[in-house]
């Protein structure tokens, strides 16, 4: 369970201040899924950052499973993004020079998860999304569709409480883009909770409840 | 550990190039680190394999002060029945005016006995060297070098002639071979020398008296000079009041040892040389390596974004050093192998050995390895400081 409650955070960019989060407060349930929306620039990526404890809030608590994320060292945060976060990213992010199967199997080894453990979870994650077979190709070959689900794959091997989609279709065709929807889909009625950060209305609306974000301020709109 | 160790070679297999280059400093040092030392340690080995061969089992002996009791040929005779004792001759020297016909000029006489010939490992070119008649009839022959011979005489067969030497007449019995199978000829080969019966140089010279100053023993065998040297020196403090200071005893030995010491200390001279360029080699490798963490900054960003702490991005960055280090370690132990390899070929003539020592290789590998480690800290602390946001965003 996700509770962001008044939630800032400022940044300077030259001279000028800028609000990226401004009060903003928000609570996501287990298993739900749920979409955030808003324009580019209008702190969604900030509010990302903070969900995926790649960054802490200026003021304001954020509570992930009840555990206060403020002030912890960033070896603390390593910790906590590797057992409760699985990031899915616009630009896939896979490590060019290892194979699907090693870019799957990356988290686990941070977590220090056996190694026949790990080979175990890395199959039945990329079963999941259906690359069994191409678990040993380099992310440069395979399609983007094939890499964003070998993305999905790493987030959800190493069974996240949290899998935190940014632009997951961003980069793909629509049709592409409607089949990674679909893998989001599987994983929700699977259980798991999802954000998906985005700025498309059409992704949005899929996700069971949508929040707007505009200028650092938070709106739920009913799906 | 391992996990990071084949992660490393991963991404060093990732650019080939990039990486043989980055090692090339490394693999440098390395070899001119082990050729130096090894080249070095050969060359000793040799050279005091050629001392040894020259006589490393001669004793010399000087009496300084004899107490009312001089050692004469007699003693020497007496002593040579000793077991420990190969053989020994007395020696005493004077420079003379040496003449022939009108040729004329400075030659160092010494005087001996038969016994010196084996102790200096002189080799006689035609004639024979002194007998031990000639000693005890006090005949007046000599035996001369080549230089000598050629210089004086005029050539180097030059048995039966009669020389002068401070006027008094000698016939030549024998000429000596100036060649270096003995330390003896190799100094002497430049001047002329003669070789007379002690006994002759006594009547010769008004310094030499029957009363011998110094003589040269040989060991029984070879290894057991110290052996000699102790029973000797025994022999003498009873003979001399128990008076040290009355004699010396010593031995090549000590210009064997004097000799590794002075090699020993051109091995580190050149190690530590050798040691400069593999530094220069792992400035090289972080100065890669930093630009490796700046072209990866995204790489790491994802890394830290699924969950690698500070310690994991450091380790990994750190280990890629070093195995960079130990790669191009390997390299240059096996092309140093192949240099040494050639270079004895090449100079099998000297029949000198250049083996490659373990324990420079211990050091090159030890060496390697610290500097993979002192080296790759900075980039890969750089690395695993790097803000996982700022990362992540770096690039796209």
């Amino acid at each position: 369970m996700i509770v962001l409650k008044d939630v800032c955070k400022t940044y300077q960019v030259g001279d000028e201040i800028v609000r990226a989060l401004d009060h903003a407060s928000l609570t996501v349930e287990d298993g739900e899924f749920v979409s955030i929306i808003g324009p580019s620039g209008s702190g969604k990526s900030t509010m990302m950052n903070i969900i995926g404890c790649l960054d802490t809030a200026d003021s304001g608590a954020y509570l992930l499973d009840d555990i206060p994320i403020e002030d912890y060292s960033e070896n603390e945060l390593a910790q906590i993004r590797s057992r409760k976060i699985g990031f899915v990213f616009q630009s896939f992010n896979l490590i060019p020079q290892l194979t699907a199967a090693e870019n799957v199997e990356l988290p686990l080894i941070y977590q220090r998860v056996r190694r026949a453990e790990r080979h175990r979870r890395v199959s039945e994650a990329l079963e999941r999304v259906q690359l069994t077979g191409r678990m040993h190709h380099l992310p440069s070959e395979l399609s983007g569709g094939q890499q964003q689900r070998v993305a999905i794959a790493r987030a959800i091997a190493a069974h996240p409480s949290l899998i935190l989609a940014d632009e997951p279709t961003g980069n793909l065709d629509s049709h592409t883009g409607r089949d990674i929807m679909d893998i989001f889909h599987e994983l929700h009625e699977g259980g798991n909770t999802i954000v998906l950060i985005t700025h498309d209305d059409s992704v949005a609306r899929q996700a069971q409840r949508s929040i707007h974000i505009l200028d650092g301020r938070v709106r739920e709109v009913a799906p | 550990m391992i996990q990071s160790v084949r992660m490393a070679i991963k991404s060093i297999s990732g650019n080939k190039m990039r990486a043989f280059l980055t090692m090339l400093g490394i693999i440098i040092g390395v070899m001119a680190l082990v050729i130096l030392v090894s080249l070095v340690s050969g060359a000793t080995g040799n050279v005091t394999d050629t001392i040894a061969r020259l006589g490393s089992d001669q004793i010399t002996v000087r009496i300084s002060d004899n107490k009312g009791a001089p050692v004469t040929i007699g003693d020497l005779s007496a002593w040579m029945e000793e077991e420990t004792f190969g053989r020994i001759a007395p020696v005493a020297s004077e420079s003379v005016m040496a003449k022939y016909g009108t040729e004329t000029g400075t030659m160092t006489v010494y005087g001996t006995t038969a016994p010196y010939k084996d102790i200096q490992k002189l080799s006689v070119l035609v004639g024979r060297f002194l007998k031990t008649a000639d000693e005890e009839n006090v005949s007046f022959v000599c035996v001369v070098n080549e230089t000598a011979a050629t210089e004086l005489v005029g050539y180097a067969d030059c048995l039966g002639e009669d020389i002068h030497l401070n006027g008094q007449r000698f016939r030549v019995v024998g000429v000596l071979k100036d060649d270096d199978t003995s330390l003896t000829s190799v100094f002497r080969s430049g001047s002329m020398v003669a070789y007379i019966p002690h006994a002759a140089l006594v009547r010769l010279s008004a310094s030499v008296t029957r009363e011998i100053t110094s003589f040269y023993v040989s060991a029984a065998a070879d290894g057991t000079v110290d052996a000699a040297k102790e029973r000797l020196t025994e022999i003498l403090k009873e003979r001399f009041d128990q008076d040290e200071d009355a004699f010396t005893v010593s031995s090549q030995n000590a210009l064997e040892s004097a000799m590794s010491s002075v090699t020993s200390i051109l091995a580190v001279l050149l190690g530590g040389i050798a040691a400069i360029s593999l530094v220069v080699g792992g400035i090289g490798i972080m100065n890669i390596m930093l630009v490796t963490v700046t072209e990866r900054t995204r790489e790491i960003g994802i890394r830290k974004a699924i969950g690698a702490s500070r310690g994991m991005i450091l380790t990994q960055f750190l280990v890629e050093a070093v195995v960079i280090c130990m790669l191009g370690c390997a390299l240059g132990i096996l092309g140093s192998w192949g240099v040494l390899r050639l270079i004895t070929t090449v100079v099998s003539g000297l029949s000198i050995s250049f083996q490659m020592s373990g324990g420079v290789v211990l050091i090159a590998v030890l060496f390697c390895f610290f500097i993979g480690i002192v080296f790759g800290l900075y980039p890969a602390n750089k690395a695993a400081r790097m803000a996982p946001i700022d990362a992540l965003h770096y690039g796209g």
